[in-house]
């Protein structure tokens, strides 16, 4: 029978596992350990004044004051609420319009020049407008977030629509599928690697605007603030410890989150570029 | 299964969909639950024909009709199969692609579940059932593209060289379950290929189209008997004949 499955996932010799691992675990800390070890090499050499490059064990320290005193899960939690806030507005109206630009010709003429200009502005050179319309304080950076981060979203899923392949539609309207179910059943799964292409990098773009936009706002908590505001007590191991939080929180999110979507969806079904 | 009957279709110019492959006053009638294949060199049209069946391009002249009923579009008394691989949709599994039309049908799931299962054993994939499409093969993937035209049961299989992508040993095991299909359910078929030896083995009739224009420039009969033997004098005879019906050079041996 010529007729084989091919299974996708590599057998693994039994014994070697464990090795592998440790190989594996070491590969991704390596170079963590290269650039740590030249940091504590900075600090300690005593190029900077130890206040502006502070060595790693201070810097840990810190973190751990600000997490078990509560400022930094504060700062955090503001900050993720309005990540989360902004993004999900993004996530929702960018998906709606790339779509709705990929599926009518109208749409596409009218919001395609809008968005091909809008799109290459830096987000920060909004928040000045933002700020003035309305006003200081989470309102108008969530509003800022969304609106920026949007921008990648809509451009990736209205290529995700325009990429599904014409034999699926011609598949489904063979077999009696009405324009709803049409796009219900085949536009929106086949234009998923796309539109979770989007999603991503319009979280990246979320937080770029967010941290900045901040300090900008006059929010008196969040990540972004804490990072900004520690320059003027010249408290660089708090601001290391801000740029760690962002860090954690971002692979937490890649990896709980997208890679545990894109598993169950595109990966499955072997919809990823390899 | 419903005769069809095709009357001086022409197609001759640049759809919204792109250059068509022209076809000029085509007319073929085919019994219920004839096997009719239909070759051609390229650009013959054979695919554009198809498509006018399947109701995916609007004919300029003429006129197609199923059972009587005059074609429209795209409507479930058909099933079209492919021969892009990539038909299949591959956010379904083996079994949720051969339940897709009787879902746009609305039939409740018990039944549906039933009747997608018995549709994928017939093309012998009852064990490939919660497969996702890129983990089967080539032909096996063509197997699920006929079990899926299949499973609502329409009247009338479309099927545009859905083999020629495959090697051919592969295509030798596929056009043997394909006829052993066509035995059991006993659908009028339309198959499109440039395989003369694929078009001996499976059809009642053979269409033979010439380009430029393209139309119908013969008909042949093929009167073996079933299930035939590709070895066999009578099974030769027949692809020589085919194959000087397509203006081949004869001499020599067949493909």
């Amino acid at each position: 029978m010529q007729d084989a499955v091919t299974i996708s996932v590599a057998e693994a010799a039994g014994e070697s596992r464990g090795a592998e691992r440790w190989r594996l675990i070491w590969r991704n800390v390596f170079p963590f350990v290269v650039v740590g070890g030249l940091w504590e090499i900075v600090a300690w050499a005593g190029i900077f004044p130890q206040r502006l490059f502070p060595p790693l064990e201070q810097v840990a320290a810190s973190f751990y004051q600000l997490t078990v005193s509560g400022i930094l899960p504060h700062h955090a939690i503001e900050t993720i609420f309005r990540l989360l806030s902004g993004f999900a507005l993004a996530a929702v109206f960018g998906t709606i319009i790339g779509v709705l630009m990929g599926r009518s010709r109208r749409a596409e003429d009218i919001l395609l020049p809008l968005v091909s200009i809008g799109a290459p502005i830096p987000g920060l050179a909004y928040a000045p407008l933002f700020l003035l319309w309305f006003g200081l304080g989470n309102f108008s950076s969530i509003l800022l977030v969304g609106f920026v981060s949007a921008f990648p979203i809509i451009f990736n899923s209205w290529t995700g629509v325009k990429a599904v392949k014409e034999i699926w539609v011609r598949s489904a309207q063979s077999m009696g599928a009405d324009d709803k179910r049409l796009f219900r059943y085949v536009i929106l799964p086949g234009a998923l690697p796309y539109i979770l292409t989007g999603l991503r990098l319009g979280l990246a773009q979320a937080w770029r605007i967010l941290v900045a936009v901040e300090m900008l706002a006059a929010v008196p908590w969040g990540l972004g603030w804490l990072i900004f505001g520690a320059r003027k007590f010249l408290n660089t191991d708090a601001m290391l410890a801000g740029i760690v939080v962002i860090a954690i929180i971002g692979i937490l999110l890649e990896k709980y989150v997208f890679q545990k979507i894109e598993n169950y969806t595109v990966v499955r079904w072997g919809m990823t570029a390899k | 299964m419903q005769p069809i009957a095709i009357r001086d279709v022409s197609l001759n110019y640049d759809t919204p969909g792109g250059k068509v492959q022209g076809v000029t006053n085509v007319s073929i009638d085919i019994d219920a639950s004839e096997f009719v294949c239909i070759v051609g060199p390229s650009g013959c049209g054979k695919s554009t024909l198809l498509n006018i069946i399947a109701g995916f391009l609007t004919p300029a002249t003429g006129q197609i009709s199923i059972g009587g009923k005059p074609v429209t579009g795209h409507g479930m008394d058909r099933g079209v199969v492919f021969q892009d691989f990539a038909q299949l949709f591959p956010w379904r599994t083996a079994l949720g692609n051969v339940s897709f039309g009787l879902e746009m049908k609305g039939v409740a799931n018990p039944e549906r579940d039933r009747i997608a299962r018995e549709q994928l054993r017939l093309v012998k994939l009852e064990k490939f059932t919660n497969s996702f499409p890129h983990h089967l093969s080539g032909g096996m993937q063509q197997r699920v593209a006929i079990a899926r035209a299949l499973a609502y049961n329409p009247s009338v299989l479309l099927m545009d060289e859905p083999f020629a992508a495959l090697d051919a040993m592969t295509r030798d095991d596929m056009q043997r379950l394909l006829a052993d299909v066509w035995k059991e359910t006993r659908k009028t078929v339309i198959y499109v290929t440039h395989n003369v030896a694929e078009a001996v083995y499976l059809a009642d009739r053979v269409v033979v189209m010439s380009a430029h224009p393209g139309t119908v420039k013969t008909v042949m009969k093929i009167d073996l008997p079933r299930p035939r033997d590709p070895l066999s004098v009578e099974f030769l005879d027949c692809q020589k004949q085919l194959m000087a019906h397509l203006g081949h050079n004869t001499n020599g041996v067949a493909h």
